[in-house]
C-alpha cells in the first residue's frame, strides 16, 4: 500500500509540473511536452490504480484507459506538432502572437 | 416484428458519420460529396428514428459488442441525450447544405480544403454524438478528445498565421481540458472502481476523493464549455474559422462538453456539493453574460460580435447550476418548481441558441461573401443585396434577445420565472440586462446592414444553397416557441429528473 501512495505522489506532483509548464512557458513545443507530462502523471495514476486491488492481481480497466489514453495523447501531440510547424514555417515564430483576443478586430 | 423498430439506431447515429467521413477522406477531390452528402443524411435519418424509438419506448440501453457493464462500454439514450442529438442533427442538417454552397464557388483557390472539410465535419457529427450517447465517464473523455480534435482541425482549414493561431489556442485549451477531466475520471475510478454513471451515482458519497475529482473535471468542462474567465480561445477560434466551421462550433460544439457537465452535476456528483459549485457557477455565469455583451457590442467587425455573443449566450447555460438543487424535486416527484424550470430553461437555451447562433454565422458568411469583408461599419447596401439573408440575421437576433415567440423568449422565460422563484434578485437583473445588450449588438448591425449603399453594382451574389439554409435555420430557432410541450415532454421522458 506504501509503494502505491509513492506512485500516486509522483503522478500528482508530474501532473502539476506539466500544468506549470503549460502555463508558464510560451515556446509551444514546451507547452506540448508539459501536456505530455500531465499526462504521464494522470497515466501514473491509473496503471497504479490497478497494483491496488485487495484480491490480488492487477485490474484490467485501468490498463486499458492507459492504453487508449497513450493512443489519443499521442494523436493528440502529434496534431499538435503539426500546427506547431505550419505556424513556424508561416511566422518564423515557435510562439502564439499575444494579447490581441480581448481586443477588437483582428 | 417491426423491421425498423428492431434496428439498433443508436448505433447507426454514430455508425454513419464515423464511415461516411473515413469514406469521404478516401474518396477525395471531386467524390468528397459522393460519401458526404449520404453521410449526412444517413446521420440524421438515424437520429430521427432513434428519437421515435426513445418516445416509443422510453430509454434505451445499448451494450457495444454485447459486453455490459462494468467491463463492456455502454450507451444509454435518455429524454436528455436525444434532445441534444435532434439538436446537432437538425442544426448539422441545414449547415451541411449551407457548406455545399460554401464550397462550390469558394473552391477555386481553395480546394484543399473543401477535400478535408467533409471528413472532419462528420468525423465531428460522430463524435457529438457518441458524446451525448455514451453512459461511461472514460468513453466521454474519449468522444470530448475526439470532438476537441476534429473541432481544431476545421479551424485550421484555410491555413494561414490568423487561423493556425487561433486554431492552436484551442487546440492548448482543449487538451489541458480533457486531461484535467481525465485527472478527476481516476480519482474517482480509485475510489469507487466503476466508470458507468449510473453505477456511479449509486456509489458516489462526499468525501475528499469526490470533491478534488469533481473540481478537477468541472475546471476542465469549463474551459472546453468556454465559460468567462476561460473564454479566452473562443472568439478568435470562432471568428476566424470558415462560415459553416463557426456555425457548428458555436452552435454545437461547446453544447457537448456544457451537456457534459450538466449530466455529472445532476446524476455523480454528490449533492452536497451544490451549494458551492452552484454559487461559484452563478457567479461565473453572470460575469460571462455582461462581459460576452458589453464585448459583442465593442467589436468591429461582425463575426467577432458573434462569437462574444456566443460567451455571453453560454453564461445562460450555466444559470442552471445556481437555480437548480439537484434531486430535490426529484425526491419530492413534483412536475413543477424552480429546478424544473431552470433544466428546462437551459435546454432550451441550448437547443434555440444551436440554432439561431448557427444560422447567424452562416448569414455572417453570406455577407462575408458578397462584401468581401466583415467590417460593420462599412456594412451598408447589404440589405439591396442579401434581402434573404439579413432576414435571417434579423430573426436569429430575435431569439437571442429573447423576443417572444422565439426559442430564445421560452429559454429566458423559464429561466427568469426559476430566478424570481428562488429569489435570486441579482440573478433577474442579469438575465434581463443580457436580453437587453444582446438587442443592442443586433440592432447596431442592422442599423448599418440596413443603410442605403452609394454604389449600386452587385459585386458577387451567394447560390441558393447558402442563403435558404441560412434562413430555414432562423426561422426554425423562432418556431421553436411554439413547439415547446412536446420538446419539454420528450426531455423529461425517461431522464431522471
Amino acid at each position: 500500500m506504501n509503494v502505491m501512495y509513492l506512485y500516486a505522489v509522483v503522478a500528482v506532483l508530474l501532473f502539476v509540473i506539466g500544468l506549470h509548464g503549460v502555463i508558464a512557458y510560451s515556446h509551444l513545443l514546451r507547452k506540448i511536452v508539459a501536456l505530455n507530462i500531465m499526462g504521464s502523471g494522470t497515466f501514473l495514476l491509473l496503471v497504479s490504480i490497478a497494483y491496488g486491488r485487495p484480491e490480488g492481481g492487477p485490474d484490467p480497466v485501468p490498463h486499458a484507459m492507459v492504453l487508449t489514453g497513450i493512443v489519443v495523447a499521442v494523436s493528440a501531440t502529434a496534431f499538435g506538432l503539426a500546427l506547431v510547424r505550419r505556424l513556424y514555417s508561416e511566422t518564423g515564430k515557435p510562439y502564439l502572437p499575444n494579447g490581441d483576443t480581448e481586443k477588437s478586430g483582428r | 416484428m417491426n423491421g425498423i423498430v428492431s434496428i439498433p439506431w443508436v448505433a447507426w447515429a454514430v455508425l454513419f458519420p464515423l464511415a461516411s467521413a473515413i469514406l469521404s477522406f478516401l474518396l477525395g477531390q471531386k467524390r468528397v460529396l459522393w460519401a458526404g452528402i449520404p453521410g449526412v443524411f444517413g446521420t440524421f435519418l438515424s437520429v430521427l428514428l432513434l428519437s421515435s424509438q426513445v418516445w416509443q419506448q422510453g430509454p434505451q440501453r445499448y451494450a457495444i459488442g454485447g459486453w455490459r457493464a462494468p467491463l463492456g462500454i455502454e450507451w444509454h439514450v435518455d429524454g436528455l441525450s436525444i434532445v441534444m442529438l435532434l439538436m446537432t442533427a437538425v442544426s448539422g442538417l441545414f449547415i451541411s447544405i449551407y457548406a455545399v454552397g460554401y464550397y462550390s464557388r469558394q473552391s477555386r483557390g481553395h480546394k484543399h480544403s473543401n477535400n478535408l472539410f467533409w471528413p472532419l465535419w462528420l468525423f465531428l457529427w460522430a463524435a457529438l454524438n457518441g458524446l451525448f450517447l455514451s453512459a461511461d465517464l472514460f468513453n466521454l473523455y474519449v468522444t470530448l478528445e475526439l470532438a476537441g480534435i476534429a473541432a481544431v482541425a476545421l479551424v485550421t482549414l484555410t491555413g494561414g498565421q490568423v487561423a493556425l493561431s487561433a486554431g492552436l489556442r484551442y487546440l492548448l485549451a482543449a487538451l489541458l481540458g480533457a486531461m484535467s477531466y481525465l485527472m478527476g475520471v481516476a480519482l474517482l475510478y480509485a475510489s469507487f472502481g466503476v466508470l458507468d454513471i449510473r453505477m456511479l451515482s449509486a456509489l458516489a458519497a462526499p468525501g475528499p476523493a469526490v470533491f478534488i475529482s469533481a473540481t478537477l473535471m468541472t475546471l476542465g468542462l469549463l474551459i472546453k464549455t468556454a465559460l468567462f474567465p476561460l473564454h479566452f480561445w473562443l472568439p478568435p477560434a470562432h471568428a476566424n474559422a470558415p462560415a459553416p466551421v463557426s456555425a457548428m462550433l458555436s452552435g454545437l460544439v461547446v453544447k457537448g462538453s456544457f451537456y457534459l457537465m450538466m449530466r455529472l452535476w445532476v446524476e455523480v456528483f454528490p449533492s452536497s456539493l451544490w451549494p458551492i459549485g452552484g454559487q461559484f457557477l452563478g457567479v461565473l455565469a453572470g460575469a460571462a453574460i455582461l462581459w460576452g455583451s458589453i464585448m459583442a457590442l465593442r467589436q468591429g467587425s461582425l463575426k467577432m460580435t458573434i462569437a462574444y455573443s456566443t460567451v455571453a449566450q453560454i453564461g445562460y447555460l450555466f444559470l442552471f447550476f445556481p437555480l437548480a438543487s439537484p434531486r430535490l424535486f426529484i425526491a419530492e416527484g413534483e412536475v413543477s418548481g424552480p429546478g424544473l424550470y431552470a433544466f428546462w430553461g437551459c435546454v432550451y437555451q441550448a437547443l434555440s441558441h444551436a440554432l439561431a447562433k448557427a444560422a447567424m454565422f452562416m448569414a455572417a458568411g453570406n455577407i462575408m461573401r458578397v462584401l468581401g469583408h466583415d467590417c460593420i461599419g462599412r456594412m451598408d447596401g447589404v440589405n439591396q443585396r442579401l434581402p434573404l439573408t439579413l432576414f435571417a440575421f434579423g430573426l436569429s437576433g430575435v431569439s437571442l434577445m429573447g423576443l417572444p415567440p422565439s426559442g430564445g423568449f421560452v429559454a429566458k422565460w423559464l429561466l427568469l420565472k426559476a430566478a424570481l422563484e428562488k429569489e435570486h434578485w441579482g440573478l433577474v437583473l442579469i438575465i434581463v440586462a443580457g436580453g437587453l445588450l444582446a438587442s443592442a449588438y443586433v440592432f447596431k448591425v442592422l442599423k448599418h446592414a440596413l443603410a442605403q449603399s452609394s454604389q449600386n453594382d452587385l459585386l458577387e451574389r451567394v447560390p441558393p444553397t447558402m442563403d435558404i439554409p441560412t434562413l430555414i435555420l432562423a426561422t426554425l430557432s423562432l418556431l421553436l416557441g411554439f413547439t415547446a410541450r412536446p420538446l419539454l415532454s420528450l426531455l423529461t421522458r425517461g431522464s431522471i429528473f
